[in-house]
C-alpha cells in the first residue's frame, strides 16, 4: 500500500525518505521537492498529479536515477541509488527501470523491432533470445504485425505502444510514465491506459505515472498530489494510506 | 557487433551529408595515394636496387639532356674496379596522339639485361627482339596501359624521331621481380636510333656502370669523373640512389610539398568531419538522452559516436585508396618522369591508418559532448 508519511516498513519496492531537490537560478534557490517520503509496493499503480512546475517530472527523474537529489535517500529493491556513480546508475537503470515519455521518443531511423531491441543490447542475451523477447513485447502491445515499420509509419498511439514495449522488454522492476497519454486523442489515450492497466493486473508490474488528466489518474490504484514540493494523498482514494 | 544496426542507421539517416563527408575522405586519400606514388617514384624507384651500380651523366646537366660521347663507354670499362657498363638514351614518345606519352629507351642489347637483372624477359622473346631491328620490348605496366601484347605492331612517334613516326613490333614484355620496379618503359635497340637519327650516332644519354666491389663504389665514381675531367664533356658519377635523389631535388622538395599539401588537406578534412559529427550529435541530443535513460553508459555513447566518425573515415579512406590504386595500375601518366608509378602497400596501410586517425580526432569532441550529456537537461531541450 502506498504511503507518503514515511511510516512504511521498508519492505516495499520503492522507499523514499526526506527527499529534497533544489535548483539554482542565478542567486535564487528554488525548492522543488521538500522532505518527500514515499513507499510503493511491488505491483502497485500510482499516479501523480499536480500543477505545472510542482515537481512531478523531477520526482520521476529522481526515482529513475536520471537526476540526483539535494538530500534524502531513494531505495529500490534494496539498492540505495542516491549514492551511486553515473556509471552505476546507468547499469541500474538498464536492470530496473522502464521509461515511457509523452513524446514517445523512439529513434526515428530504427524500426519498431529495432527500437524495442535497444535495451536488450545492454544484456548478454543472444540475437535469437533478443528476437524472442522483442516479439513477445510487441505482441503484448498488439503490434506483432508492425515489426518492421518505422516510427513515421505508425500512428501516435502505435508509437506509444512501441515505447511501452521498449520499456517492458527487459522486464524492469518498475515503469515510470511521464504523461504517456499527453499527446494522444481520447481513444488512443484509453487504449494506452488499458495496456498499462493490463501490465499491472496481469503481469504484476509496478507503475508510477505522472499525468494532468483526471481520467487517466482515476485508473491508478493510488493518486498522489504534489503541492509545494510535498506529496499529499488525494481525498477519497482508497489506495493511499 | 550488437550495435551495428544503430550505427548504420545513424550513418545513413542523412544520406547526402554522409556521402559528402565520405567523398571528402575519398578525395583526400586519393590525393594522399598519388602523393605517395610521386614521392616513391622520386625517392625510391629512381634509385632502384644495386648498390653496385653507378650512373654516369653529363656534369652540366645531371638530367640527361646533354648526351655524352658513346666512346666514353670503352674508357669507363678500362677504369680499375669497373665490371661492366651499358648506355641508355631515354626520350619521351607518343602513341596515337601527342598527349599519350611514355618513356622510350634506346638500350645496348649486348649487356642491358646483365646490368638490370631485376627486369625479367622470357628468353625466346629476347631472342626475337634481337633478331628484329624494329622490334621492341615493353614493360608489363605499359602493355597493360595500352592493351598491347606480343606480336602487335604499334606506331610510335619518338621524342628523338618525332618527325618520323615508326612502327615497332612488340617482341616481348618484361616484368620486374618486385612490384615497385618500373615496368612502364619501352625498350628498343640503340642501333635503330642511330639509323633513324644520325645526329645521335655516337651519343649516349648516360651510362650505367657495375662495379666489382660495392664497397669501393665511391672510389670508382671518383676515378670515372677524374678520367673525363677537363674534357669538353665532363661527367658526374653517382650511385643510382644519389642519381635518383639529385633528379628529385631538381624537381623541388617533394617531401616538403607532400607534407604541406597533405597537411592542409587533412586539416581541412578534420574540420569538415568534425563539423559533420558535431551537427549529427546536436541533432540527436534527444535520442542520445533516451539511450542514456535506457541504461546506455556515458562511455558506450562516446564509443557509438566515435565509431560513426571512424566508420565514415574508413569508408571514405578505403574508397580513395582503392581509386588511387586503380589509377596507378594504368601506369605512369607523365611519359617517364615518374617511371615507377606504383602505390606500395605500406602507403595504403599508412593512408588508411591516417584516415582512421582523422576520423577519431574529428569525432572526439562531439563524442565527448555526447558523453557528458545530462539526460534531464537534454530532455528539457527536446
Amino acid at each position: 500500500m502506498v504511503r507518503v508519511d514515511g511510516t512504511g516498513d521498508g519492505r516495499g519496492l520503492i522507499r523514499v525518505r526526506g527527499l529534497d531537490k533544489k535548483y539554482h537560478r542565478g542567486s535564487e534557490e528554488i525548492d522543488v521537492l521538500q522532505g518527500l517520503n514515499l513507499d510503493v509496493e511491488q505491483g502497485e499503480f500510482v499516479a501523480f498529479m499536480g500543477p505545472s512546475g510542482s515537481g512531478k517530472t523531477t520526482l520521476l527523474n529522481l526515482l529513475g536515477g536520471l537526476d540526483v537529489p539535494s538530500d534524502g535517500t531513494i531505495t529500490v529493491a534494496g539498492d540505495e541509488i542516491t549514492h551511486m556513480s553515473r556509471r552505476e546508475l546507468s547499469a541500474w537503470r538498464a536492470r530496473h527501470v522502464g521509461f515511457v515519455f509523452q513524446m514517445y521518443n523512439l529513434i526515428p531511423v530504427l524500426t519498431a523491432y529495432q527500437n524495442v531491441e535497444m535495451p536488450l543490447l545492454l544484456t548478454h542475451l543472444s540475437g535469437k533470445e533478443r528476437r524472442k523477447h522483442v516479439e513477445v513485447a510487441l505482441e503484448l502491445v498488439g503490434l506483432a504485425d508492425r515489426l518492421h515499420h518505422l516510427p513515421r509509419q505508425l500512428s501516435g498511439g502505435q508509437e506509444q505502444r512501441v515505447a511501452i514495449a521498449r520499456a517492458i522488454v527487459s522486464d524492469p522492476s518498475f515503469l515510470l510514465c511521464d504523461e504517456p497519454t499527453g499527446d494522444l486523442d481520447r481513444r488512443s489515450a484509453d487504449e494506452i491506459m488499458d495496456l498499462i492497466h493490463r501490465l499491472v493486473r496481469e503481469f504484476g508490474k509496478t507503475v508510477l505515472l505522472v499525468t494532468h488528466d483526471p481520467q487517466v489518474a482515476r485508473r491508478a490504484d493510488a493518486l498522489l498530489h504534489l503541492e509545494k514540493g510535498v506529496l499529499v494523498e488525494a481525498a477519497g482514494r482508497s489506495g493511499a494510506a | 557487433m550488437k550495435f551495428r544496426k544503430l550505427i548504420f542507421a545513424n550513418l545513413f539517416r542523412k544520406k547526402t551529408r554522409t556521402a559528402l563527408t565520405v567523398g571528402s575522405f575519398a578525395v583526400a586519400l586519393f590525393l594522399f595515394g598519388l602523393l605517395a606514388v610521386v614521392r616513391g617514384a622520386f625517392s625510391q624507384v629512381l634509385g632502384i636496387p644495386g648498390a653496385d651500380r653507378l650512373v654516369v651523366t653529363n656534369r652540366v646537366s645531371p638530367i640527361p639532356i646533354q648526351p655524352l660521347p658513346y666512346a666514353y663507354r670503352d674508357r669507363i670499362l678500362n677504369i680499375n674496379g669497373v665490371k661492366e657498363a651499358t648506355s641508355i638514351l631515354a626520350s619521351p614518345a607518343y602513341y596515337q596522339e601527342d598527349r599519350v606519352y611514355f618513356a622510350q629507351v634506346a638500350i645496348d642489347v649486348e649487356n642491358h639485361r646483365s646490368l638490370y637483372p631485376e627486369f625479367i624477359v622470357p628468353e625466346e622473346q629476347w631472342q626475337a627482339f634481337l633478331a628484329d631491328r624494329q622490334g621492341c620490348i615493353v614493360g608489363e605496366a605499359l602493355a597493360r596501359r595500352f592493351g598491347w601484347k606480343v606480336g602487335d605492331r604499334v606506331p610510335v612517334k619518338g621524342g628523338l624521331t618525332r618527325f618520323r613516326p615508326l612502327e615497332y613490333n612488340i617482341r616481348g614484355i618484361y616484368r620486374g621481380d618486385r612490384p615497385e620496379h618500373d615496368t612502364s618503359l619501352f625498350w628498343y635497340q640503340r642501333k635503330l636510333l642511330e639509323e633513324m637519327v644520325p645526329g645521335f650516332k655516337g651519343s649516349a644519354g648516360w651510362f650505367i656502370v657495375r662495379v666489382k666491389d660495392p664497397d669501393r663504389a665511391a672510389e670508382v665514381a671518383k676515378a670515372i669523373d677524374q678520367e673525363f675531367a677537363n674534357s669538353p664533356r665532363e661527367t658526374r658519377t653517382d650511385t643510382e640512389n644519389e642519381f635518383g635523389a639529385s633528379m628529385a631535388k631538381q624537381m623541388g622538395n617533394i617531401e616538403f610539398l607532400m607534407l604541406s599539401v597533405g597537411g592542409v588537406v587533412f586539416l581541412t578534412l578534420l574540420l569538415v568531419t568534425g563539423n559533420t559529427m558535431a551537427i549529427a550529435v546536436r541533432e540527436r541530443v534527444g535520442e542520445l538522452a533516451i539511450l542514456k535513460a535506457m541504461g546506455f553508459s556515458d562511455r558506450l555513447v562516446l564509443l557509438l559516436v566515435l565509431t560513426e566518425s571512424v566508420a565514415i573515415a574508413a569508408l571514405g579512406g578505403a574508397l580513395g585508396l582503392v581509386l588511387a590504386k586503380l589509377y596507378t595500375l594504368r601506369g605512369d601518366p607523365t611519359g617517364g618522369i615518374l617511371r615507377a608509378f606504383y602505390l606500395p602497400n605500406a602507403a595504403i596501410v599508412a593512408g588508411f591508418a591516417l584516415a582512421l586517425l582523422v576520423g577519431l580526432l574529428a569525432g572526439l569532441l562531439p563524442a565527448l559532448s555526447a558523453m557528458r550529456l545530462r539526460v534531464v537537461q537534454a530532455m528539457r531541450r527536446v
